[in-house]
């Protein structure tokens, strides 16, 4: 049952040869099982999982379910949930019990989706590998010996593993899109604007975009007709018309302009990841789509800009963790200096440390417009690239990652490498452009993703030539060993 | 020889907007509510809030700044404040930065010397912190974020104000202006109008400001004065001494009647100012800034102006009855009400009237003279009936709440004696009992005319129309 997609799981609750119920307790049998191994969730809520399982059963008695009315469901624990404790993996949040849902949550469950519970992450969703937390690292499905990617790898790897058919996720510079890579899913961050923000814990506010994991490009577009939409508690959030994602899956790719970018080709990408990349465009040409050369040309700016635009945000956004009114607050302060200055020093991990640091150092009198100023510009600049080529081609295809899963502690003591590892994801988050990575094929027995761009609302078009590729293709079928 | 010093005052005044609900949530914003009960997840800056934008201190900062001829900036920009502080709930302040929503414009001020204009450099709104309370709670901080978030609109003078006076005439019409607006209801002692002042001196003549301090929140007219007036003796004091100011943030204690240092130069924050990237730049279009001018009431200047070309008044007059609303309101009552002319009005409302209100500590809203009232008396100056002199016993009468003019003429018979027949026999008689002054005065002393005026008005016990008294007397006297 647990190898169906999200979309036959549905079929198979409307035609009532499932229940939520039993669904719901097949999948938490799966997480309680798993989770030891793989560590992919903080806090699984089985007594008000069945207790929605129930509602939604109800619901569907009555003739009142929606398509995804009793569809288990996961949620990255940067996500706010009223009386469920919201971690970010961090110590810092260890005991904090959010009073509201965020948007996204309320839209779930509005939807009739069952929270199994809340996914394991990097902590405050930065990192790139699922080892910054304050819960222990996430491991890959694939190989347990590797990361699952992260920010969101707890989400990835339940999803992986199919302890869950779906989970959401959060992506600042490729914290959707990697992991679906290194965990051979599908996972889609949508156009800057396109999902609520409100009660996602933030890490840098300009950049962080809600998304999902399915298997499938079509189950995304399921979701993302949940999750999508203006938000008027969110003043980032677009007042633009959402379509109906799933209504346009079937389209032809004839004629569809598919550009592929020097720049992601270059010095860096392991060789048959560029093999395979090359091949998923052959294949895409089969079904109609014309693929031609672009460049991208201020894409090396992108991990440098990134990392003072994000860790500046996230310095301040950050600040509201200062042990006066929630949160970890350290023993017996003797000032109000050493209350913040230990609470916050014990209180968060090294890697959130290290960009607080950044952060604060970039915005700093006298570096600001050396830094912050001088990274907007050039953000512009990278920005103003993707414009340049979609005035050429529709969408741009190209790896998602440089290299397939590493190993856990392999770039912990080097983060520079670590941050390099998302060159081909940051620019989208600078530039606010939707962004999906399915699987494409394999590498040593590790998955590896490819990654779709478009340009701004056009996710409907990504999941299209998504759901049209893996009508020809299996990777997205294939199941790591073990589960 | 000593100096002669120029003081220098800039000031920064924190208008606390009345809107219903806060800038950037839905909570209320009302004063006095059990300590914490008006702070929602957002002003609580609870992990994963984000601001919304209130449209009304939107609305209500453009019409300050349309009132005061400054540009309304049609792109303005929200940016983060960030510093550590219990009453900050989210380690940063939302303020505006770069680009406020208020640009350059004036205010016209009456000082000693006629009107001044003063030059605002800025509007911009931002987001009141919480209160810290200090007492009752066993030696920790309680922290109450009902006021987190409330509306402020920040507004910044150029360093144009010379004395104590001038800053305090500054904060008065300013205050009559956001008041007569309707966008803040001006509660100094609940802190909906604060002041920090900005206070330099420098020898009469240099062209280069002197190192300034700041005087933070001193929540009163008379202590802005007072405060001023320390700070700038103190700096006096310090250079004669020849010493030097050191840029501080001082804090008025009312108390004692002195700053002291609030915090010093080393402990200076960098706020780390950039745009608040939950907010999108804040864009206005001409449509919008003016439908919220076809809004604004008649201001203070035009009612200013007003007074001067409908009434004949002084510039000077007419700007010190604008200054305040509620005066220029009883000016205007009493005027509709009485047939005398508006000088006349003026110089009673400005002159009697508000001499017996700044002697008895009374706005004039507390006036035990209604403006009706007073309008009857000056009818019966005007027509007569009582002179200027017999009209100050009558408004003493009116003050100590002895009924209208009217009444109280009639009760001591105060009307005034017109009657030619009735003069002339006391002034025979006066002339009469006084021969040897009469003989003085027709052998040239001229000066004793006033002598047998003052006899005159003696006998009539001040009721006769002084100049019938003048004339007839003259006649008299010559014949």
């Amino acid at each position: 049952m647990h190898t169906k997609t999200l979309q036959a799981l549905a079929s198979a609750l409307a035609d009532k040869s499932v229940s939520s119920v039993e669904l719901t307790e097949h999948f938490l049998k799966r997480c309680r099982e798993h989770n030891d191994n793989l560590n992919s969730f903080i806090t699984l809520t089985e007594e008000t999982a069945l207790a929605q399982a129930k509602a939604a059963d109800d619901a569907r008695a009555k003739g009142n379910a929606g398509p995804l009315t009793g569809i288990p469901f996961a949620q990255k624990d940067l996500f706010c949930t009223k009386g469920i404790k919201t971690t970010c993996a961090s110590k810092m949040l260890d005991n904090f019990i959010a009073p509201y849902d965020a948007t996204l949550v309320t839209k779930c469950q509005d939807a009739g989706l069952v929270s199994l519970g809340k996914t394991n992450m990097d902590e405050f969703a930065m990192g790139s590998s699922n080892e910054n937390s304050h819960y222990g690292a996430v491991k890959n499905p694939w190989d347990t010996a590797r990361v699952p990617g992260g920010s969101s790898g707890g989400s990835a790897a339940a999803v992986a593993a199919r302890l869950v058919p779906a989970a959401s996720g959060t992506d600042t510079g490729g914290s959707i899109r990697q992991p679906a890579s290194f965990s051979g899913i599908t996972g889609i961050k949508p156009t800057y604007g396109r999902v609520s923000r409100y009660g996602m814990i933030a890490f840098a506010s300009s950049l962080d975009q809600g998304g999902v994991f399915t298997q499938t490009a079509e189950d995304a577009a399921l979701l993302m007709n949940v999750i999508a939409g203006f938000d008027p508690k969110d003043s980032t959030s677009a007042d633009v018309a959402v379509p109906d994602y799933a209504a346009t899956l079937n389209d032809s790719l004839h004629g569809l302009k598919i550009g592929l970018p020097k720049e992601y080709f270059a010095e860096g990408l392991d060789s048959s990841i560029a093999t395979i990349i090359e091949n998923a465009a052959k294949t895409l040409e089969q079904q109609g789509a014309s693929v031609t050369e672009i460049s991208l040309p201020n894409t090396p700016s992108a991990i440098p800009v990134y990392y003072v635009i994000a860790p500046a945000e996230c310095s301040s956004n950050l600040s509201r963790f200062d042990g006066v009114r929630y949160g970890y607050r350290c023993e017996a302060p003797n000032d109000l200096e050493d209350l913040y200055k230990r609470s916050r020093g014990e209180g968060f991990g090294a890697e959130v440390k290290r960009r607080i640091m950044i952060g604060t150092y970039a915005l700093s009198a006298g570096y600001y417009d050396a830094y912050y100023l001088k990274a907007q510009q050039v953000r512009r600049m990278i920005s103003n690239d993707f414009q340049q080529a979609f005035n050429d081609v529709d969408v741009i295809l190209g790896p998602t990652c440089p290299t397939t899963a590493f190993k856990l502690g392999e770039k912990t003591t080097d983060p520079v490498s670590m941050y390099l590892n998302d060159i081909y994801t940051i620019s989208t988050n600078l530039a606010g452009l939707p962004g999906m990575s399915i699987p494409a094929g394999f590498v040593d027995g590790m998955p590896v993703g490819m990654q779709l761009i478009g340009n701004h609302f056009s996710e409907a078009k990504l999941l299209n030539i998504g759901h049209q590729f893996q009508q020809v293709t299996d990777w997205h079928q294939q199941m790591p060993e073990g589960f | 020889m000593s100096t002669e010093w120029e003081v220098v005052i800039g000031l920064e005044v924190h208008v606390q907007l009345n809107t219903q609900s806060k800038i950037f949530s839905g909570a209320a914003t009302a004063y006095g509510a059990d300590p914490n009960t008006q702070a929602c997840a957002i002003d609580l800056g609870m992990p994963g809030v984000l601001p919304v934008l209130n449209k009304e201190a939107v609305r209500k900062a453009t019409l300050f700044g349309l009132s005061v001829d400054a540009e309304i900036a049609k792109h303005s920009v929200f940016a983060r404040k960030n510093y550590f502080y219990p009453d900050l709930p989210k380690g940063y302040q939302i303020s505006q930065y770069e680009l406020p929503i208020v640009g350059k414009g004036h205010l016209d001020i009456v000082t000693d010397n006629g009107i001044k204009r003063i030059g605002i450099t800025r509007a911009h709104l931002e987001e009141d912190a919480g209160k810290s309370l200090h007492e009752d709670f066993h030696g920790m901080t309680g922290i109450d974020l009902n006021r987190a978030g409330t509306p402020l609109l920040e507004i910044v003078s150029e360093p144009d104000m010379r004395s104590a006076a001038e800053a305090v005439s500054y904060l008065k019409t300013l205050h009559n202006l956001v008041t007569h607006l309707g966008i803040c209801d001006g509660n100094m002692q609940e802190g909906s109008f604060r002041c920090d002042a900005n206070v330099s001196i420098r020898p009469k003549g240099q062209q280069e400001f002197g190192t300034r301090t700041e005087t933070k929140n001193v929540n009163s007219f008379r202590f802005v004065e007072r405060a001023i007036n320390y700070e700038i003796e103190r700096q006096i004091s310090v250079l004669e001494q020849g010493g030097t100011i050191d840029q501080a943030t001082l804090l008025y204690d009312a108390a004692k009647n002195e700053t002291r240092p609030m915090r010093s130069k080393e402990e200076a924050n960098d706020y780390r100012y950039f745009p608040d990237p939950d907010l999108l730049p804040l864009a206005l279009d001409d449509e919008w800034i003016e439908s919220v001018r076809d809004t604004l009431p008649e201001l203070p200047h035009e009612k200013r102006d007003r007074y001067q070309q409908a009434f004949g008044l002084s510039e000077y007059d007419a700007s010190v009855l604008v200054a305040n609303k509620a005066l220029a309101h009883y000016f205007e009552s009493a005027l509709d009400n009485t047939q005398a002319p508006a000088k006349l009005v003026t110089n009673w409302v400005m002159g009697d009237l508000s001499g017996a209100l700044n002697k008895a500590s009374l706005d004039i809203s507390e006036s035990p003279v209604s403006a009706e009232q007073l309008a009857g008396l000056l009818d019966r100056i005007h027509d007569d009936t009582i002179s200027s002199k017999i009209a100050k016993t009558v408004f003493e009468a009116m003050w100590n709440g002895e009924g209208d003019a009217n009444a109280i003429i009639a009760a001591k018979g105060l009307q005034q004696v017109t009657d030619t027949g009735a003069i002339e026999t006391i002034i025979d008689d006066v002339m009469a009992a006084n021969p040897t002054q009469l003989e003085q005065y027709r052998s040239g002393k001229d000066k004793l005319f006033g002598f047998f005026v003052g006899q005159v008005m003696k006998q009539t016990q001040g009721k006769a129309n002084p100049q019938q008294v003048n004339d007839l007397l003259k006649k008299k006297l010559s014949s």
